[in-house]
This record gives structure tokens, sequence and C-alpha cells, in this order.
């Protein structure tokens, strides 16, 4: 029974082959993080990519899925382990910049592609791009850049700024004023980690601004806009969508209702390919999906594309078939420029509630067809 | 810089005292009675944060959920007390240390485990939510205040509990010399059991009332555990009043330090590297505290065995 078993197996097996001969195996290592604090965004990178290559029906791409818990030097570690003993052609998934500074430059110089579902530090858009490495998301800036454009549109002469003290914050205040032209009421850093904002907030009364930025990822967001809401300040927010994603809404509550914040996607985005992420997205894993697992489908998506076209072991050959992005977004646009970040609207969402769920709609587009700042200074 | 902003940043480095004295009050407890480094103690706040708003959602009170908050939190610091940490009294600090840095780890799972990886919901309840004015025209958040109300309220309660009562006259007793009073008939056992579910009520309790106006989220705990380690450094290991009067301490410079360290420095440079300077500088000023203090009390401002 068992030599019988093996031997239908091996059979089945060859005639798949045959009939898949055209589309080399690929082996895709995900590092994403799916413990301790930051793990909703991970779950959700996670879940969008795997929806993408479940729908596909597409048996030829292996992916494994290893948890860093937020923290680099484990990334680094899973890396190795994936290059080296996996053996996996493609890497993807990292969600903090920290990280992926910790892990891309290597991985890429060992050959491997690197596919990111988020984290596009301006060091890998600039001098450091690699024709390797491809950010599916935005470059870190887009976001801010959008909510600076978005406060001249809405008339904000005076902005209080404020982000966390560390480097993807400095690059967020540096996005928001490259496109705001506007007076800064004030510029403030918080600390990382930061749950309680009173002395910001009462800065803020205290300030005279007519409009507020806050990028304020995760948690940090959540406890902001509590205290904000409970102070009784009037002043309307406006921020990068990290921190009106669909998970982290349902936290904040009606304190969120009515805010302002910039985005590549949108639920409501209306293109077929959206409708369709959308509705499979909820009937897969009984949830609304966030910005994070947009860009985790996409690019699920933009993998399997290029493997239609090429094979990952003519390196030269799948690159161009990357390049080429010949797939269906969910974003209405999407190309790569020549430092391969994305080409792409920035919109604007409000936060509104639908029955029970908090949720967002788009409002605006802040900026078309948007590049990056740094693709002068990539060399490749 | 107005009065009223002044005004406003000691009420909120009170706020953040008050909190911190919740945290800080239990973990001094248990080190001055048992002579244990609780790592976990973080854990119990988070637990106390979650367990109040998972209450709170399901029946729609949040009274309620602080009330099964403190509940869950002392019986889980009972259980953890009797399977845990009571093989650990005997052990050295290096242990104890390893072995509630475990129990953090496995909080921080099961926490997931049973209420899934998303920050929960937790608002306040309806009539504290807004701002109320305060004599001289200055808003301020209604449930800063009750907690600043409720925190010393405890405070007054557990100076009471320490310095009136037999359970009280028990853990100052414990603090002295433990064999004595076990020599002179008192359940030892038990009154570490009693002595470390206060503690974890405590702090299950300040992570409920924090919870509201916070992200409910997994590791919520460990940041001010951190704070709270300081504040008991501070004020002396053991004593309940030191740890008052440095977590009030903590609060205020904590808070005076983020607003004022950068309005100093754009005195002296470009306003955005002000920002960044006054902010590095200003999350190392209770650290600073804490090192001058040691400086000239080695022991802490209140010790406990002075």
């Amino acid at each position: 029974m068992k030599k019988l078993i093996l031997g239908l197996t091996t059979a089945v097996s060859v005639v798949a082959c045959v009939a898949a001969a055209s589309a080399e195996p690929v082996k895709v290592g995900m590092i994403t993080t799916l413990s301790g604090g930051g793990a909703s965004l991970g779950i959700d990178s996670r879940d969008g990519f795997l929806l993408a290559i479940k729908q596909s029906g597409n048996k030829d791409v292996e992916v494994i899925v290893e948890d860093d818990a937020q923290k680099p030097d484990l990334a680094v570690q899973l890396a190795d382990k994936l290059i080296q003993s996996d053996k996996v052609d493609v890497l993807t998934g990292i969600v903090w910049s920290n990280l992926a500074m910790a892990v891309v430059p290597s991985a890429v110089a060992q050959g491997k592609f690197y596919l990111s579902t988020n984290a596009a530090p301006s060091q890998l858009a600039g001098a450091g791009c690699n024709p390797n490495y491809f950010s599916v998301s935005y470059q870190n800036d887009n976001l801010h850049e959008a909510a600076g454009e978005y406060a001249n549109a809405a008339g904000m002469k005076k902005v209080f700024i404020m982000a966390p003290n560390y480097p993807a914050g400095k690059d967020s205040l540096s996005g928001f004023k490259r496109f705001y032209k506007g007076e800064v009421a004030n510029e403030i850093y918080t600390q990382l980690g930061q749950t309680d904002y009173a002395a910001e907030i009462a800065e803020i009364r205290a300030s005279g601004a007519d409009g507020v930025f806050f990028f304020l990822p995760g948690g940090m967001g959540i406890s902001f806009m509590k205290q904000y809401a409970g102070a009784g300040v009037e002043v309307p927010l406006i921020g990068p969508a990290f921190s009106f994603d669909q998970n982290i809404l349902q936290a904040v509550g009606d304190a969120a209702l009515g805010v302002k914040n910039t985005s590549t996607w949108s639920k409501d985005l209306d293109n077929e390919a959206n409708k369709g992420f959308v509705a499979a997205y909820q009937a897969e894993y009984n949830r609304l999906p966030s910005i994070y697992a947009a860009q985790g489908y996409d690019t699920g998506n933009l993998l399997l594309s290029a493997m239609a076209s090429a094979s990952v072991t003519d390196a030269d050959a799948f690159r161009k078939a990357l390049e080429a992005a010949d797939f269906k977004s969910v974003r209405d646009k999407f190309s790569f420029g020549p430092n391969h970040h994305p080409i792409q609207d920035i919109y604007v969402r409000e936060v509104i509630k639908e029955g029970d769920i908090y949720t967002n709609k788009l409002v605006d587009t802040a900026l078309t067809d948007r590049a990056d700042a740094y693709v002068a200074d990539c060399k490749m | 810089m107005t009065v009223a902003l002044f005004l406003e940043q000691m009420l909120n480095g009170l706020q953040l005292g008050v909190m911190l004295f919740l945290m800080a009050a239990g973990l001094t407890l248990i080190f001055g009675v048992m002579g244990l480094i609780n790592l976990a103690h973080g854990s119990l706040f988070m637990v106390g944060g979650f367990v109040c708003a998972a209450v709170a959602a399901w029946s729609g009170s949040f009274w309620l959920g602080l009330i099964a908050s403190l509940a869950a939190a002392a019986a889980l610091g009972a259980l953890v007390e009797i399977v845990v940490i009571r093989r650990l009294y005997d052990r050295d600090h290096l242990d104890q240390v390893l072995a509630t840095f475990a129990l953090v780890l496995m909080f921080s799972e099961g926490v997931r485990f049973v209420f899934g990886s998303f920050p929960l919901y937790l608002d306040p309840p309806a009539f504290l939510s807004g701002p109320v004015t305060l004599p001289g025209g200055l808003p301020y958040p209604a449930y800063r205040l009750a907690i600043i109300i409720a925190g010393l309220a405890v405070a007054a309660g557990l100076g009471l509990l320490i310095s009136r009562t037999r359970l009280g006259m028990q853990i100052r007793a414990g603090e002295s010399d433990r064999e004595m009073i076990a020599a002179l008939g008192v359940d030892i056992r038990f009154l570490y059991t009693v002595v470390f579910a206060l503690g974890a009520a405590l702090a299950g309790f300040a992570g409920a009332l924090v919870g509201a106006i916070q992200s409910v989220q997994i590791g919520m705990g460990e940041p001010v555990l951190i704070l709270a380690f300081v504040v008991i450094v501070i004020g002396g290991i053991g004593s309940i009043r030191g740890a008052l009067i440095a977590a009030l301490l903590v609060g205020v410079v904590d808070t005076m330090g983020r607003l004022l360290l950068p309005m100093l420095l754009s005195n002296v440079m470009h306003a955005s590297n002000a920002a960044g300077v006054g902010s590095a500088l200003a999350s190392m000023l209770i650290y600073l505290l804490m090192a001058a203090v040691l400086v000239f009390k080695p022991k802490g401002l209140f010790p406990a065995n002075a």
C-alpha cells in the first residue's frame, strides 16, 4: 500500500512538473513581526501576502514565515538561516525600518531579491539603493509629504508637528516640512514608546496652532488620540496612515472620528482588484484589511507576476519582470521608479464609523504620481 | 510660557507620579518584606488593563471592569506567589530576576493567547471623558483629575493599613526580622501570599486606570516597570512613604523636563535641534536625578530600615 501511494505521488508530481515546466519553483523567506507589541502589523502583512499566493493557486511558491519579535539581532539571524540553510530566493515581510537596515543590505549583497511589504528607509532609496531591492509599499517619507501638502490645501497656516525621537521620526518631520509651506508652531520629539502625552497636549493647547501633524505609530498613536480627545482640544489632527490602520482604530474608538490621514491605499478605493481583495480578505480572516495587509497582498501579486514571465534562477530576467510590475494593484496606479520605489497617488482619508466598526473613507488625493525625494541619488 | 501652562503641567506631573506610586508601592512592599526582585510586576499591570478592557466591553461598565481587574490581578498574584515565587525567597537575586523575567515572557504570550494580538479598546466612563474647568479657567481632563484623587486615596489607605492595622504590623515586622515573627507564631507563608496579592492588585488597578487613556496592548507594563524601579530606588527600598514622595518627584521632574528643556535650549541653538537634544536630555533627567540621590543618600530618601 505504502509503495502504491509513493508510486502515485511520484507519478502526480512528475505530471505536475511537466505541466509547470515553464515556472521554476520559488522559495520565499518571510521575516515579520508576529509577537510583541507590534505583532498586529506583521500578522496583517503576512495574511495579505499569503492570501495573494493562495488565490493564485500557484503551487510553485513555498513561503517560510519567521517571527522577528521586532528585534534587529533576531531578524539578522533569521535572514542568515533562511539564506544559508533554507536556500530561499526571495526575502520579504519586514515591518520596521531599523530591522530592514540590519537585514536588507547583506541579503541583496548575497544575490537574493528583497521585496519590501512596508519598511522603506531613505538610505535604501538614495545612495544605498540596490538592483535586487524593491519597495512595494512606498518610500518612508511619502505619507508625511502628503500630509504636508494636505495641510496647505486645508489652509493650515500654523501647524504643531510631533514625532518620536528616532530616525523614522526625524524623517517624518522633515518629509512633512518638505511640502508644507506655512509656519511651524512648534516641533516636538517625544520618546519612542511614550505612553503619556499630557505634557505635549498642554503645549498644543498653549501654542495657538491651527493644525497638529503627528507621526506616532502603533500604541503611541492610540494613547495620544484618546488623551487628546479627553483634553477637549479642538485643533484638527492630521497624520500618516500608520496611526489609523484598521486594527488600531478599534482601540481608539470615537476619539479618532473625523481625523484626516494620508495613505497609499484605502479599503474603498474603487477598482476591481481592491474590491476583490477586501471581500476575499474578509472571507478568509473575518476582519477588514489594513494598509499592511494591502501592501502584503500587492507584494504577493508582484512576485507571482514576475514568476509568470521569468525564472528566478535567471536574476536579470527576473529583475526585469519585477520592474515591469505587471500585476493588478489594489492601489489605482502602481509602477516602479528607477530606484525600485513606487510611483503612485497618495490619498487623504477620514476616520468614520460604519455600524460598529471604525474605518476610513477616501476624501481627497494629496499627491499625484509621487515618486520620492531620493531617486536622484540612486545610481544603479 | 503662561501660568496656565505651568499649572497644567504640574497637574500632569502629579498624575504621572500618582500612577507610578501605585506600581512602586507593590514593588517596594514585595522587595521590603520578602527581599524579592519581581520583574513580573509589569505583567500584572498589563493583566489589569486587559481584564478591565475585556470586562468593560462585555458588560458595558467601566466600574465593573475596574473591580474585575483588581480581583483578577490579586488572584493571579496569589497564584504566582504560591506556584513560583515561594521557591525563590532563599535564592539569590540573579535567580529571582531570571525566574520572574521568564514569567514576563509567559504572561505576554499568555495574554496574546487569550485576548489576541490587537490592542483592546477601553474608554473612561462617560461622565469623566471630557475636560472640566478648574478654578482660574484652566480646562483639564476630568479623568486625569480622577486618577490623581483615586491614587492619593489609595496612598492614604495604604498608609493607614501599614501603620494602624494588625496586618500592617506584621508586614512591618516582616521587613525588620522575618525569622522572629515566624517564631512568634505568625504564618509567614500566608503573610507573604497576602503581601504579594496586595502588590499585584495595586499594579492591576494602575493598569486598568491607565488603560482607559492609553493603549491596552501587550508589553504595556515594561516601560512603567522601569520607572517604578527608579522610584523605589530614589524613595528607599521598602518604604511606602518614600515611594509616594519619590513617585511624585519623578512624575513632576519628568513632565517639567520634557516641557522646559527644549524651551531653554532653543535660546542657545536652532529650534529644530533644540527639540531633538532637549527631548533626549529630558528622557535622561530622571536617571540623573536617581544618580544624584544615590550619591548623597545611597539608601534612598527614606530608607525603610534606617
